[in-house]
């Protein structure tokens, strides 16, 4: 079998368990809040139009952005719960996944309770009155069961909609089937894609055959149908739940952003870790501000970051000392800031740079970001999807007066292959990047310094501050990884022909660590 | 000093538009323990509306309803009507339950043990004539007629004083219509229920009824048994309405003289 198969047929069980738990308690969540508002609304028409503007309105924004609004105000929330209580709420990973796919179930179901409950014929409520009904009464007796058809149609809209948003949630540190979705994109393993593609329409099939039966139930009135429904689905969640139960908690907690590079560099920590005896469960995909606040915030033990990243977003600093001064300044804040420990640099830095095609270069002149500056208005910059929001555009762009004809955003996979096909002439680029050496690009000297140095460091949680396990694990890797050694291991995963896997990748890595300083 | 009247309505006015038009305006009635007495009127005339003012699907917004001497505004709805039969205009069987769940609803909310509930619902399965295999049956699986039936068994199955009926067999064809105003006529006297039944259908009413009360633009025309309403000289409203019936039994009687002559 396919080397990538298998390892994504190894992941599937797990990430599987993740998504059908998620989403189910997600789907039953929206239930139990939907229902009640849909009968509410329905017999108040002032709430009815505002339910279902406010469900409307809550649908319209993006999946990953409603995920990502989520994670500020856990943040707010949790900040105001630890000086209340003295203890916070996790901002990352399943809360806020639960509670953004709940507010998503909603709108179907609200609709189609308050579209089925005003619809009910007005002789049968009349009826339900003559018999002798409290208004309680007819609702259970008489409303709910002639709505029943239609409320299962939306909780059955819900469920495929929730299920298919919750890939969204690898975005914010919950695992799920996503995760094959977005490390498979990021390093073009499209048997991945593919995996968590085929995953999650399988299971939102299935789950839509089970409410299918209970919904045939509700109509034909077949208890049996509805009991062996709700069986399938209780019992696929509790399944799913105690899978996730039996594996022991991890020991340790790793962090990676959504490139090749973290899932790595991830690998490796994880694998010293595992060396020691210990393990590590990894919280892969991050955004580059979720990452830091998850580790102060101690939702994660360890991850590599950047020290230019951190000195610009989280030091808010535009200066551009040097390399050694910029790492000290940023240990010692860090420490008394955050209480973060800086454990130390990795050897390499992964700057922010500009590239270009080598033959585009060598016809155009330009040798360095200075000599771009006169080119630039007939130019187009091609750039990860962060770049162009982040301080170091901005330093760059001042320092040279760039203006560029053209700017895009891609995904960095489609970065590249933006540069090759010459739709953007300049891409900004990572120093690290095996794809720089790998496509024949040459990188443009910021001869200015606009920008400061990108030191790999690896960042530890406050609360494992003195935690010598981990430090003793990670250690060894300090001033280990020339920028080579990390452009090759990168090249594994990000080359178009000849992929290797993940773990092919962290094992040339951990294989070809430079013996730590004398 | 002579019993009250089962149920009384005392100068009672409703409007469903705040007062511009009245549905019903100083409408008083009386109605004696046992009687079968049927309001007749056009569409509009508030025949209906009179009718629910009894079990509280609607409130006057003046004047009293009394039953058994008690002004229903005190009573609780829901206990009230429990002890008021009613058979809905069309159908009214709820779809979603079967015919026994159907009938079986007041007894149910009234809480009589199920055992009880069920020989009950076999006993009125006989007494409306369904056979008892339809038990289990949802309504859609029975025909108009048949459907009519499981609607009075439910009006009486918690054994109501008072039945109520909403133009209760108009949707039907004439002979399964007369067949079931018929059989009522019968359980009504073997029970000894006392029955109101709206229709428009002054013939209905002439030939089951025991007084008919004429109703239009939401007063009492005329009330009286059917004989004296077919002979008397009435109001040109009464007369109007009165009309077809009287030609009818004109009709027949010179067929049949003529026939004894022929």
């Amino acid at each position: 079998m396919d080397d990538r198969l298998a390892g994504a047929l190894g992941l599937l069980p797990g990430y599987g368990a993740q998504h059908i738990v998620l989403s189910m308690t997600a789907l039953a969540l929206g239930i139990a809040i939907s229902l009640p508002l849909a009968v509410l609304a329905s017999q108040r028409p002032r709430l009815r139009f505002a339910a279902l503007a406010v469900a409307s309105l809550v649908q319209t924004i993006p999946g990953l952005a409603l995920l990502a609004l989520f994670y500020p105000l856990l943040l707010a929330l949790s900040a105001l719960t630890t000086r209340l209580f003295g203890f916070g709420v996790p901002a990352l990973g399943f809360l806020p996944s639960l509670l953004a796919l709940t507010i998503y179930s909603m709108l179907p179901i609200l609709r189609n309770g308050v579209t089925a409950l005003i619809g009910v014929d007005p002789a049968y409520v009349e009826a339900a009155d003559g018999v002798g009904m409290t208004p309680r009464q007819r609702l259970y007796r008489v409303e709910l069961p002639l709505a029943a058809p239609v409320i299962m149609a939306g909780i059955r809209t819900a469920a495929v909609w929730t299920i298919g948003m919750a890939t969204l949630s690898t975005a914010v540190g919950q695992t799920s089937l996503g995760n094959f979705i977005f490390s498979g994109l990021q390093t073009e393993n499209w048997i991945y894609v593919l995996t968590g593609c085929i995953a999650v329409v399988i299971l939102a099939l299935l789950v839509d055959q089970v409410l299918g039966l209970i919904e045939s139930g509700a109509v034909r009135r077949d208890g049996r149908r509805i009991a062996v429904g709700l069986a399938a689905l209780l019992f696929g969640t509790a399944t799913a739940g105690a899978s996730l139960l039996r594996g022991p908690a991890a020991d340790y907690v790793l962090g990676a952003k959504n490139f090749s590079e973290q899932y790595i560099l991830a690998g490796l920590m994880a694998e010293r870790i595992a060396k020691g005896g210990h393990t590590a469960a990894r919280k892969e995909g991050l955004g580059s501000a979720v990452i830091f606040r998850a580790l102060a915030g101690n939702e994660i033990d360890a991850y590599v970051d950047y020290s230019g990243t951190l000195w610009t977003n989280v030091m808010a600093r535009s200066d551009v000392p040097p390399r050694a001064v910029m790492l000290e300044e940023l240990t010692r804040f860090m420490r008394e800031r955050y209480g973060v420990t800086v454990l130390g640099a990795l050897g390499f830095e992964n700057a922010y740079t500009l590239a270009m095609r080598g033959e585009r270069a060598g016809a155009l002149g330009p040798h360095t970001i200075a000599d771009l500056t006169p080119l630039a208005p007939r130019l187009a910059l091609g750039s990860d999807l962060e770049f162009l929001s982040r301080p170091e555009w901005a330093a760059l762009r001042n320092t040279y007066g760039l203006a560029f004809g053209q700017e895009k955003s891609f995904n960095p996979t489609f970065m590249y292959r933006a540069l090759q096909d010459g739709l953007v002439d300049v891409i900004s680029a990572f120093s690290s990047d095996g794809r720089l050496a790998g496509n024949a690009l040459v990188t443009l000297e910021d001869v200015k310094h606009a920008i400061p140095s990108y030191d790999a460091v690896i960042l530890i949680a406050p609360k494992r501050a003195n935690d010598e396990v981990l430090r003793g694990a990670l250690a060894p890797l300090i001033g280990a990884i020339p920028v080579e050694t990390m452009r090759q291991a990168n090249f594994m995963l990000d080359r178009d022909t000849d992929k290797a896997s993940l773990a092919d990748a962290v094992q040339f890595l951990a294989g070809s660590l430079k013996s730590p300083a004398q | 000093m002579a019993t009250a009247p089962l149920i009384e309505l005392d100068q009672v006015s409703k409007s469903f538009d705040g007062g511009r038009t009245f549905a019903l305006r100083d409408v008083s009635l009386a109605v004696e323990a046992g009687a079968f007495i049927a309001l007749v009127g056009a569409s509009g005339s508030g025949k209906t509306t009179a009718m629910k003012l009894i079990n509280r699907l609607l409130e006057p917004d003046q004047g009293e309803v009394r039953v058994e001497g008690v002004a229903v505004g005190t009573l609780d709805a829901p206990p009230l009507r429990r002890r008021i039969g009613y058979v809905f205009q069309g159908v009214g069987l709820f779809p979603h339950m079967t015919i026994a769940e159907n009938i079986a609803i007041t007894p149910q909310l009234l809480g009589w043990p199920r055992p009880e509930i069920e020989a009950r619902v076999a006993e009125l399965l006989d007494l409306v004539e369904l056979p008892q295999h339809y038990a289990g049956r949802l309504p859609q699986a029975l025909s108009g007629g048949q459907r009519q039936r499981a609607g009075v068994a439910r009006a009486i199955a918690a054994r109501p004083r008072v039945v109520l009926m909403d133009e209760p067999f108009g949707a039907l064809d004439p002979i399964t219509r007369d067949a079931l105003a018929t059989a009522w006529r019968a359980i009504h006297d073997r029970l000894g229920v006392t029955t109101i039944m709206v229709t428009h259908d002054v013939q209905e009413a002439v030939l089951l009824a025991d007084r008919i009360v004429v109703m239009g633009g939401g007063r009492i025309l005329a009330e009286d048994a059917p004989g004296p309403l077919l002979d008397g000289d009435a109001a040109p409203e009464v007369a109007a309405l009165m009309a077809m019936p009287r030609r009818q039994a004109e009709r027949i009687r010179a067929l049949t003289a003529k026939a004894a002559h022929g």
